[in-house]
């Protein structure tokens, strides 16, 4: 049984490498993703380039749907939409129907 | 161990065809893909069906399989292989998904020295990933919590055992859905001498009866009473972080929502919170109650329908 060392913290930011090492992908994949617009980087050049916030956590469900269904990144991407539309309108069902 | 009945898992006949098995293994991963899934046990049954497929996929672990169901297991649920139930059929681990832990009865089974090839000319172990689900209250507070992963090990003889880790993570106030904690060192270990991988928590939300976050925001429905919503007036309002008051203004409409600023998950900016206000009649039972809402009904002429028409 090993404890945790206190060397841990809330994932920020993340560069194109950081991401890519996180998603278990290649930069080619994450270009593509910034591509058709899943993910919004921060930055002028890849070399730049910072993920924060929603699309650290983007960039993974894309990268598992990819991976476990086989879906390209313009599915992905659409998939994606549709999951943050469903999610929105879940949150607002649930003030009518209390769990 | 228990007993896997992975045609059971995939819905498929024992003498299903390849074809048929994938077909049935796709349509169950988009079932149950757990970012496609919200059910709470959709990530085990995910996991399940990925379990079944790894086998049933490959001809020979299939054939291997097929082998052991032909003797049934006995007792309740303690499985026991017979002795060299796999002397005639070779496989390999291969495929692995991530590092993750499949039921001991795979793991026991079917789980080769997989990894090292991997791992060659890798310096530092693999990441892994794992989620967590926290309380509304624990983004409030804060809190150390303490979780307990199954991971395969590769020990130093090249077979892969279950090792259950206990790890104890901090909590930081203000942590938001979807964000993730690094654990560095945490992950798989390097098999060439190198540093050992990450372990990253995502966070996620269990529902709760009366908050809903939405981000740092926090929502939630405020019953108050007719005379409070028409008077205004100062009500006692709950929140994961204690009681706050808050001030109804005249007039109040159901349905109305009001802003706590500031009131959210802490951080900068801070998140607010929403209060949305639902009025609620006391239930008419006394004979003064009765005539006290007679005497409204005559004293303040309301049509609510007005805007009906008709």
């Amino acid at each position: 049984m090993k404890k945790a060392a206190a060397d841990h913290g809330v994932v920020d930011t993340l560069s194109l490498q950081d991401l890519c090492r996180f998603c278990q992908a290649d930069e080619t994949w994450i270009i593509e993703l910034v591509e058709y617009g899943v993910i919004e980087p921060q930055g002028t050049t890849t070399s730049k380039w910072h993920f924060a916030g929603i699309n650290i956590v983007r960039a993974k469900k894309a990268r598992r749907l990819n991976r476990d269904l086989g879906i390209n990144t313009a599915g992905v991407a659409m998939v994606i939409d549709l999951l943050e539309e469903r999610e929105g309108i879940l949150r607002r069902l649930a003030r009518h129907e209390p769990i | 161990m228990e007993f896997q009945d992975y045609y059971k898992t995939l819905g498929v006949k024992s003498d299903a065809d390849a074809d048929a098995i994938k077909r049935a293994y796709r349509k169950a991963a988009r079932k149950y893909h757990p970012d496609v899934n919200k059910d709470t046990d959709a990530e085990a049954k995910f996991k399940n069906v990925n379990e079944a497929y790894e086998v049933l996929k490959d001809p020979e672990k299939r054939a291997a399989y097929d082998q052991l169901g032909k003797e049934p297991p006995t007792g309740n649920g303690r499985y026991q292989p017979p002795p060299n139930w796999d002397n005639n059929f070779q496989f390999s681990g291969g495929d692995p998904r991530d590092q993750e832990a499949f039921s001991d009865f795979f793991e026991t089974l079917f789980r080769r020295g997989q990894g090292q090839e991997q791992h060659m000319h890798a310096s530092r172990g693999s990441d892994s990933h794992a989620r967590v689900q926290l309380n509304v209250e624990d983004a409030f507070n804060g809190k150390k919590h303490k979780l307990s992963l199954r991971m395969p090990v590769v020990g130093s003889d090249g077979n892969v055992s279950m090792q259950e880790r206990q790890i104890s993570v901090t909590i930081p106030k203000g942590i938001i859905e979807g964000q993730h904690i690094r654990l560095a060192g945490q992950g798989a270990p390097s098999l060439g001498g190198g540093s050992a991988g990450d372990l990253f928590l995502e966070i996620s939300f269990a529902l709760h009866p009366i908050y809903r976050l939405d981000g740092k925001d926090l929502h939630l429905d405020l019953p108050i009473t007719p005379w409070e919503a028409a008077l205004g007036g100062h009500v006692v309002m709950p929140t994961p972080d204690g009681k706050v008051d808050l001030r109804i203004p005249e007039n109040a409409r159901s349905g109305q929502k009001l802003r706590l600023k500031g009131k959210g998950l802490p951080g900068t900016p801070a998140g607010n919170i929403y209060a949305t206000l639902k009025i609620v009649n006391p239930k008419v039972s006394t004979n003064e109650a009765r005539a006290f809402f007679e005497k409204m009904a005559k004293d303040m002429p309301f049509d609510p329908r007005a805007h009906l028409g008709g």
